[in-house]
């Protein structure tokens, strides 16, 4: 299971990659950010996993005393609650400097910013 | 074709690293030092059940002041990015009314919408969920509405005093914690409670029913800036 989620995320990664260095249109760039993203997210998640666990929750199935042997890590879930919230405010930035670029140039592709290249 | 070449072979390296990762990776059977020390420590030592909310909260509360900082500085970021230039309030185009059932659905949803992440705040030390997911539900109420009514503004002022007064106490019962706990967000200034209650781990539930506030407040005001730039 944590394998399955570990190569679905992995995979995610390359094709966001691929997807924002051979796209032109910087939305669709912003799109595989995104994607890519996710499945970093998403291998994080899974390393934390461990078969036969539950979530890191104590109620009366899992009891104080025995949370150690029954949980499955809480770090890595923490660790990726807050890359999805900066996640979202990453991907807003993005948007909102795209809005500004667009505005300037009255266009989306890449290759007509050319103010930093050499 | 060289370029795409190059992203293949870039993409191949990269894959094959993956690949060499995932095949090396053995999963843990037991939990490693951090995370044994915050199952069992976490029932006695902050009450919450949630042991991912405790973690976010209390152990690595300063990290989570910082994100919510980052979070703040980015909607600050967008407000100025897009208000730069151009006159706030002018006329924009007349659109074609939405339909009879996304008006209908949207007063019907909405404030089901913001009940339901004001409970997945307010139980965040209990149940899965807590301030951030809770926000980003409010906020999702306020794109409701935005996809009701394109036009409507939010009232900026508003959204500007919840951030505020949010950012404000949670610093404040940090604060706190220094002189009545052991450290800047202890999160024992108020008395643990019995384990499993709503009245229960301390500071926990009110520092992230007003996490969730700023995060919604956040939310919110990025999408009013993003819906209030004009058509170009």
């Amino acid at each position: 299971m944590a394998y399955i989620a570990m190569a679905t995320g992995f995979i995610l990664i390359l094709i966001g990659l691929f997807g924002a260095l051979t796209n032109r249109n910087i939305l669709r760039m912003i799109v595989a950010f995104t994607v890519a993203d996710t499945g970093v997210n998403m291998v994080i998640v899974a390393i934390g996993y461990m078969h036969g666990r539950t979530a890191p929750i104590l109620d009366v199935a899992v009891s104080a005393a025995e949370a150690a042997a029954r949980i499955i890590d809480p770090v890595p879930q923490a660790l990726v609650l807050t890359a999805i919230v900066i996640g979202v405010g990453v991907t807003a930035l993005m948007l909102a400097y795209t809005y500004k670029l667009y505005e300037k140039k009255r266009t989306l592709d890449i290759a007509q910013f050319t103010e930093l290249k050499w | 074709m060289v370029k795409s070449f190059s992203v293949l072979v870039l993409l191949l390296g990269i894959g094959a690293m993956f690949a060499a990762l995932l095949l090396g990776y053995v999963p843990d059977s037991e939990l490693n030092q951090t995370a044994r020390y915050y199952a069992d420590k976490t029932a006695s030592e902050t009450g919450a059940a949630n042991i991912v909310a405790a973690i976010v909260v209390t152990y690595r509360g300063l990290d989570t002041l910082g994100e919510v900082t980052v979070l703040f500085l980015s909607a600050a970021i967008v407000g100025l990015v897009l208000a730069s230039g151009h006159q706030q309030g002018k006329m924009r185009h007349a659109q074609p009314p939405s339909g009879e059932l996304l008006v209908i659905g949207v007063r019907l949803l909405v404030p089901l919408i913001l009940l339901l992440g004001v409970y997945v705040f307010i139980n965040g030390h209990l149940t899965p969920g807590g301030g951030f997911q809770g926000g980003a539900i409010l906020a999702s109420a306020m794109l409701l509405l935005l996809l009701g009514d394109p036009l409507r503004t939010f009232s900026h002022k508003l959204i500007a005093i919840v951030e505020s007064i949010s950012g404000l106490v949670f610093v404040g019962m940090g604060i706190l914690g220094i002189f009545y706990a052991g450290g800047f967000l202890d999160n024992r200034v108020l008395p643990l409670g019995t384990l499993g209650e709503v009245f229960s781990a301390g500071a926990i539930p009110i520092i992230y029913s007003f996490v969730g506030l700023k995060v919604g407040a956040e939310f919110s005001s990025m999408l009013a800036n993003l819906s209030g730039t004009e058509e170009l």
